[in-house]
This record gives C-alpha cells, sequence and structure tokens, in this order.
C-alpha cells in the first residue's frame, strides 16, 4: 500500500519528465503517430475508460523499442515504477551462448531502452545480470546484451560464482521455502522483470516465471523437486519484480529454451508488458498458440494467489502499430 | 662482445619467455586468442617433436630448429627457452641468497650413468611402451603441470580477492572465478617433481637438468660438437676459480682449464665472473680431441636415431588396440569408455601423444578436461579427460583444440567439431526425476545444443527425455545438467574412436499472428 501511495505522490512530478522524454525520442514519437494514425489505437480507447490502469499491456507490429516506449506509457510511464534515486535490476534471461537472431536471449536493443527509460526516470543504478546455463563470459558477450547494457549506462555484473548468493526464506512457498538469490537482487530497490517468450521441452514456456530461475543459485534443486511447484514457489518470495516486459519480438516457437537454428524462430513483432506476471505469462502462451492450462505452474501460481490468469477478467489494453 | 651483456640477453630473453608461459597458463580469462600460443609453443622440443610424427608437418619442426640451435650454440635451449629451466634459475637465485654461491658452486663430475640411464628408459619405453616416462620428464609438460596445478589456482584465488574489494565499492568489472580442484591424488606428481626441482635447483642450481631432464642430456650430447661455446683462453687464467663458483652447472674444472659442454647451459655467468677475461664465448677452433673416438658423441647419434625410430614406430601401430581401463561396477552410470576431447580422433591416438602438460586443461573455459586418474589405465595418468560432472563441451568452443603443442588434440574446423562424436549419451529411466517423482524436469534435454535428448510426451502434461544417438556428439551438457544424485541419469558413454554425427534437421515455424490472440 505504501508503495501505491508513493507512486501516485511521485507521479506528479514525473508528469512533465515524461511528456519531456516522449518529446525528445523520436522513434516513440513516431510509433506513437503511427499508431494513431492506424485507428486501431481509437477503437481499443472506446472500451476502455480513460484514467484506468490497465493490468497488461500488448503491443504488436513495431521493432522492441518502439514497442516499449509506446507500453510503458500506457501503463503511466517507467516514472510509475522508478523513482529518482533509486537502484535498478533489469534481469533479462542471458541463459545461452546464442547471437540475438536465434531468440534465446531477451532482446538486446529491449534492454538497452528499458534501462534509459530507468534513467530517465532518475534511477541512481540499473544493474543488469543473469546466472547463465552456458559460460557467462560467451552468454553475455555473444547475447549483445553486456554491449547493449554498457552503452545506456548499466553496470554488468557476473553472477557465476557462488559468493555473490545469500540465502533467503520464501514464506509461503510449499517447496522452496529458501533459495539462495544474488545480491544485487538484495541490494536494488527496483526490480524489472525483462524474459524473453520462448518454448520450452520441460515445461512447454519459458516466461516471466521461469526467468526467476536466473536469480538464485542452485537451479538443480528446482529440477529435483517439482519443477512447476518450485517456479511458482519462487514468486511467493517478497523482492518482487515492479514490471514484466516480455520479449515476444523474435520468438523460439520450438526446441526451447536453447533452440537448435534460427529455423526455431519466429517474428512475432509482439510485446506485452504488465505488472502481473501470471497474466503475462498466460498471455504470452497464448501467443505460441499454447493453452495456458498445459503449463502446469501458470496454475499453480494462480491457485496460490500469485496473479490471474483468466485474461477475460483482466483490464487488457491492447495496441497495434 | 662484451660478456656481460651476453649474460643481460640472456636474462631478457628467458624473463620475456618465461613470462609469455606463465600468460598462457594463467589466463583463466582466456583473453589471449589461441593462435597466438603456437609460437611460443613451437620451440618446445617434445611437443614439437610428437607434433611432428604425428602431423609431419612445418608445424612440428620447432625441434629440428632446436636441435640446429644447439649445434650452433650449445644447450641455449635450456636458458633461454625451456620454461622448467629459466624457473630453475629463479629458485636457484633465491637460493644464493639463503647460501653462499662458493659453498654451492664449483666443479662436480657428471652423474654420467644416471642421466644416460634415464635417457635411455625414456627411449626404450617409447619404442616399446608409450610415451609415459616422456610425459612425467618432459621439461616443458613439467611446467605446465606446475602452473595448471600450483600456480594457476594461485593467481584465481588473488583474482578473487581483488574483486571482492572491488566489489565493496560497487565494482564489478573484475568477476571472480570458479577454482575447480581435482582429486587430491592428482597432485602428488606434480608435487613430488615440485620438490625434486625444486630442492634441487635451489641448493645445487641445474643439476636436475644435467642429471634427470632428457632433454638435457640428449641436447649436452650435441652441445659437445657446437660451433659456439665457451672456452678458455689459457694463458690470461690465472686460476682463481671465481668461474667454477659461478656456474650452477658445475661444469668448470678450473684446475685443468676443461669445461664439460655437455653440461654447460650457456647460461653466461662464468664469463662476467671472471676478472681476467680468460673465458669467452665463440667458435672453437681446437681439433685436440679428433683422434680420440667420442663414444658419447656415438651414443648420442645412436639415441637419436632410436628417439626418432621410436616416436614414428609409435605413430604407425594405430591398430593396435589400447586397453582402457573401465570405471568400477558400483558406478551405476555404466562407463565403458572414457570421453577424450574432441579433436583427438581416438583414445589410442590422444593416449600416444599426450604428455600431460595440462595446457588444455588451462585453457579449457568450461574446466570440463580434467586430468585422470585411472580413466585410460594407469599409464596414462594426468592425460586429460572430459569429466562431464565437472562440465561440459561447450558447442561452440575450440580452444583445446587450438592449444595443443603435441598434436594429441589436432585442430577442427568450428563446424566439423560441432559433428564430431566423441561420445554418446545414455539415458537410466530409473533415475531420472520425471519416472520416479512423475514432476517436470527436463534440465538434460533444455541443455542439449542439438536436440539429441529431447522430451516426449509422457503422462498428462509431463514429458520425459529420450535421445537420437545419430545426432548426439557427446558434449555431456545433459549428463552435466542432470539434477539427480547421486548418479546421474543420463550420462555420456565415450567412443574409442570418435565418429562423425548427422546434423540436426530442421523445418521452418511458420507461427505468425495477425491479431492478439488473447
Amino acid at each position: 500500500m505504501y508503495f501505491r501511495m508513493k507512486i501516485k505522490r511521485k507521479n506528479q512530478s514525473h508528469m512533465m519528465k515524461r511528456r519531456d522524454f516522449i518529446i525528445k525520442s523520436a522513434g516513440a514519437g513516431i510509433a506513437a503517430g503511427a499508431a494513431l494514425s492506424l485507428g486501431g489505437y481509437k477503437k481499443l480507447m472506446a472500451n476502455a475508460p480513460e484514467n484506468q490502469s490497465y493490468d497488461l499491456v500488448a503491443v504488436m507490429g513495431g521493432k522492441p523499442e518502439a514497442m516499449f516506449d509506446l507500453g510503458i506509457q500506457e501503463l503511466g510511464g517507467m516514472g510509475k515504477f522508478v523513482s529518482k534515486g533509486q537502484k535498478v535490476l533489469v534481469k533479462p534471461n542471458i541463459g545461452w551462448d546464442r547471437t540475438p537472431e536465434y531468440a534465446a536471449c531477451t532482446n538486446p536493443a529491449l534492454v538497452k531502452r528499458i534501462i534509459e527509460h530507468c534513467f530517465r526516470a532518475g534511477a541512481k543504478e540499473v544493474y543488469v545480470f543473469d546466472h547463465t546455463v552456458d559460460n557467462w563470459v560467451n552468454c553475455y558477450r555473444n547475447s549483445g546484451i553486456e554491449k547493449a547494457a554498457k552503452d545506456a549506462g548499466a553496470k554488468v555484473v557476473p553472477g557465476n560464482t557462488e559468493n555473490y548468493y545469500q540465502e533467503v526464506s520464501i514464506p509461503g512457498a510449499k517447496i522452496l521455502k529458501k533459495a539462495k538469490v544474488h545480491q544485487v537482487l538484495l541490494e536494488t530497490d527496483v526490480f524489472i522483470n525483462v524474459p524473453v517468450l520462448k518454448n520450452h521441452d520441460a515445461t512447454h514456456m519459458t516466461c516471466a516465471l521461469k526467468n526467476m530461475m536466473g536469480v538464485v543459485w542452485d537451479r538443480a534443486y528446482w529440477h529435483r523437486n517439482n519443477l512447476h511447484q518450485c517456479i511458482a514457489d519462487y514468486a511467493m518470495y517478497g523482492k518482487k519484480p515492479v514490471l514484466h516486459v516480455i520479449d515476444c519480438y523474435n520468438v523460439m516457437t520450438k526446441h526451447g529454451p536453447q533452440g537448435v537454428s534460427k529455423e526455431d524462430v519466429a517474428n512475432l513483432a509482439s510485446q506485452i508488458i504488465t505488472t502481473d506476471w501470471v497474466a503475462g505469462d498466460a498471455a504470452a502462451a497464448k501467443m505460441i498458440k499454447l493453452d495456458p492450462l498445459k503449463v502446469d505452474y501458470i496454475k499453480i501460481a494462480h491457485d496460490m494467489g500469485i496473479g490471474n490468469m483468466n485474461l477475460d477478467s483482466l483490464n487488457i489494453r491492447r495496441i497495434k502499430i | 662482445m662484451s660478456s656481460s651483456v651476453l649474460k643481460k640477453i640472456r636474462q631478457a630473453i628467458a624473463l620475456a619467455i618465461f613470462i609469455v608461459f606463465c600468460a598462457i597458463f594463467f589466463d583463466f580469462r582466456h583473453l589471449i586468442p589461441e593462435k597466438y600460443f603456437d609460437i611460443p609453443l613451437w620451440f618446445q622440443f617434445i611437443p614439437s617433436a610428437i607434433k611432428f610424427v604425428t602431423l609431419g608437418t612445418v608445424a612440428g619442426l620447432g625441434f629440428l630448429a632446436v636441435l640446429l640451435l644447439t649445434l650452433l650454440t650449445g644447450r641455449t635451449y635450456c636458458s633461454f627457452l625451456c620454461p622448467l629451466g629459466i624457473l630453475q634459475d629463479l629458485f636457484s637465485r633465491v637460493g644464493g641468497k639463503f647460501k653462499r654461491r662458493f659453498k654451492r658452486f664449483g666443479y662436480k663430475k657428471p652423474h654420467t650413468i644416471l642421466r644416460y640411464s634415464l635417457l635411455a628408459l625414456t627411449v626404450l619405453v617409447i619404442i616399446f611402451g608409450g610415451i609415459y616416462i616422456l610425459s612425467l620428464l618432459d621439461p616443458y609438460s613439467i611446467f605446465g603441470r606446475f602452473a595448471t596445478y600450483f600456480g594457476k589456482p594461485v593467481i584465481m584465488a588473488l583474482n578473487n580477492l581483488l574483486s571482492g574489494i572491488l566489489e565493496k565499492f560497487d565494482v564489478y568489472t573484475v568477476a571472480p572465478v570458479q577454482i575447480s580442484l581435482f582429486n587430491p591424488l592428482l597432485y602428488i606428481i606434480p608435487a613430488i617433481f615440485l620438490l625434486l626441482v625444486g630442492i634441487l635447483s635451489f641448493t645445487k642450481g641445474r643439476l636436475y637438468c644435467n642429471t634427470i631432464c632428457p632433454v638435457g642430456t640428449l641436447l649436452g650430447l650435441i652441445s659437445k660438437i657446437s660451433f659456439l661455446r665457451i672456452k678458455f683462453n689459457e694463458s690470461r687464467c690465472t686460476k682463481c676459480g671465481r668461474c667454477a663458483i659461478a656456474c650452477k652447472a658445475f661444469c668448470i674444472d678450473f684446475i685443468n682449464k676443461k669445461i664439460d659442454n655437455s653440461r654447460c647451459v650457456e647460461c653466461f655467468n662464468c664469463l662476467k665472473s671472471c676478472p681476467d677475461k680468460a673465458l669467452s664465448y665463440g667458435f672453437t677452433t681446437s681439433g685436440v680431441k679428433k683422434n680420440i673416438p667420442d663414444t658419447e658423441k656415438r651414443k648420442f647419434i645412436g639415441g637419436l636415431l632410436l628417439f626418432l625410430t621410436g616416436l614414428s614406430v609409435k605413430s604407425l601401430s594405430q591398430e593396435e588396440t589400447q586397453k582402457v581401463e573401465h570405471k568400477p561396477s558400483t558406478v551405476k552410470e555404466n562407463k565403458t569408455c572414457p570421453v577424450a576431447p574432441p579433436g583427438s580422433t581416438s583414445i589410442e591416438n590422444f593416449t600416444s601423444r599426450c604428455t600431460a602438460c595440462s595446457l588444455c586443461v588451462s585453457a579449457c573455459p568450461n574446466n570440463v578436461l580434467v586430468p585422470s586418474i585411472t580413466q585410460y589405465g594407469l599409464t596414462g595418468i594426468m592425460q586429460p579427460h572430459m569429466d562431464y560432472h565437472k562440465g561440459f563441451c561447450a558447442y561452440e568452443c575450440t580452444r583445446c583444440l587450438e592449444v595443443c603443442p603435441t598434436g594429441a588434440i589436432m585442430p577442427l574446423a568450428p563446424e566439423a567439431k560441432k559433428l564430431t562424436k566423441i561420445g554418446k549419451a545414455v539415458f537410466i529411466r530409473e533415475n531420472c526425476i520425471v519416472e520416479t517423482e512423475r514432476t517436470a524436469c527436463g534440465a538434460c534435454a533444455e541443455s542439449c545444443p542439438t536436440k539429441a535428448v529431447h522430451m516426449v510426451p509422457f503422462i498428462g502434461n509431463l514429458t520425459i527425455p529420450e535421445t537420437n544417438d545419430e545426432i548426439c556428439i557427446g558434449c555431456g551438457h545433459c549428463e552435466f545438467a542432470c539434477p539427480v544424485i547421486p548418479y546421474k541419469a543420463i550420462f555420456v558413454d565415450g567412443l574409442s574412436a570418435h565418429t562423425a554425427a548427422k546434423k540436426p534437421e530442421n523445418v521452418q515455424t511458420d507461427l505468425k499472428h495477425e491479431d492478439f490472440p488473447f
């Protein structure tokens, strides 16, 4: 509650900034203009009352940066989530030693744009890291994320050794009652989750909830002890992401989560931005023509009250560019 | 040339070479491109000789260059180019600070029987058995083991210390590294040699090089007839004995004004020590010994021929099957064969060429190459194998193939390496979480770079692993990722001879949306 009040208060002071930012950022301006001129914008506006806060914003048909510019604006701008002087953790998926066109890792351009928005909102410091599956140096480099993040002014933090991880307890968890999480997560004020949507061999899909496997040290424990339950359990941990930006620009539709070749990738040119990761995952599942009920952890998380997988009952903003 | 300049040149080159070798072995961040490794390694005598016999190419001609260099200049290899020799000079220098020089050095008789016996033994074993003794005694490989098993962990620990300090200041540019330690048994051989080489050099200069090292003994035979060597100007010498005290090889008999050139390592310390300039380094003119049959020279020629034939015999006898020790049956993952790194073509080729210098162990970014204990049999101790409990062979990586100085691991193009089958995944269904717990896992399949391990429908929403031998390359990522303890539910069994895997097939996905599907 306190957080929400704080956000509202901050909101006022950031109005100007936000407007300035949109004007300055040419890409966003053009994209917004395009969206308006296509008419879809107005039609959608009719369905959604003004000034209403959306549970989920979905954007389709643009570049990742432009889609984020539009989408975050619909959610009230980054200033609603990041306040002046705060330290922010942006957690993309950098799990695999693959170049961006394989879509095994989050789109680097999107990561860069999110970091820029954080700084514009007054963030003091932005950190980026992932506990990678492949050799971390290669993952950071070949995914293009290390360069993109550094170019935007973020600090890229390694996550390859156990000494970075500290044990925390997860109240309300059924199995994963304790986990060792990266210290950057504990030391930052705001946590932004930037998963990439992918097909997954074992859980059928990986997205927002499963991306948390990259902030803990011992993933094997999850695999050994009911993977789906552990994924949902982790979402009970107090230090939750305030925002989930789901990259559906290039999507690995099969052979996930690593992919065999570029044939696995479909250019869906979409993005889902939400504060409810269960809703985000449910919507993302549909993007790869998957029934959310087939993904056990979505249902478990829904039942545990972590979020809402019933998209029909949510206030969704859809934007086609 | 002035005598003190020669010594300074020697020191400068030796120091540079030593730093280069430390750099390539300590490069835990893998910053030095593989292509540069060839330059310093080309001159390493034993690895280069093995590479020559294996490949027969220019890449392996470094040993001939060393032989020619020795014929021309004496044992300069030992003082200028051999990392173990330079390391001993450093030890000896420190030792000199503790013990007064004149008590340590002076003329001593050579341990003729011991040194030639060790050389003969090495050669005989090469001819009749393999390169086990050579691997143990090759000075470059000994240095490599010191660097890998004792030096590198210290450097990494220092890095982690620095990283920890910087982290306090919110600086993450120096990342900590996981120091991977091996089975304690594996430290025994390097430790014995470290003690032996360390104590001998600390107290007795180059005694190790002139007694135990087969390369030193071999080159000593050539340096006896080298064109350039240290010589006495008898008229100038006052028999003060300073040269003998300065000589770390104990080879200057100043009373009789003779130098044992088979032991002289061309360090030029004596030149600097002589106040009367009675010693010089230059072309020999005297033919005094010409009429006396030089038995040692004959021994050398015979030895050299044996050495070379031994190597070639070994390389031609590839049909002969190498007995591979089986893992004890108590291990549920029933590995029938160890996994040799890609590029080694077969266990037999690998074990007959690898001198266990451990450069690949140091160079491997994923810590999957681990010195073996009995995986290749006791004779293959310290030769690296792929330990998939420690790491996995990264799909894109070809680093070990590039750095190997002996040709035990031969270079492959990246695309060829991705299709080189070094083992095959074996799924143990009874161990698998999905089967036993009926919960999802798939850690093996998600790690598989070719999807040779993939998931097939099981009960309800569950999927269970299945393997496809045709496209499996044996990289071991599945085994590494399998979370089941203590025995894995999937493991890679090595292939005694590597084969080619099929390229994974794939079809273009047709997924697209005109509108939001929700």
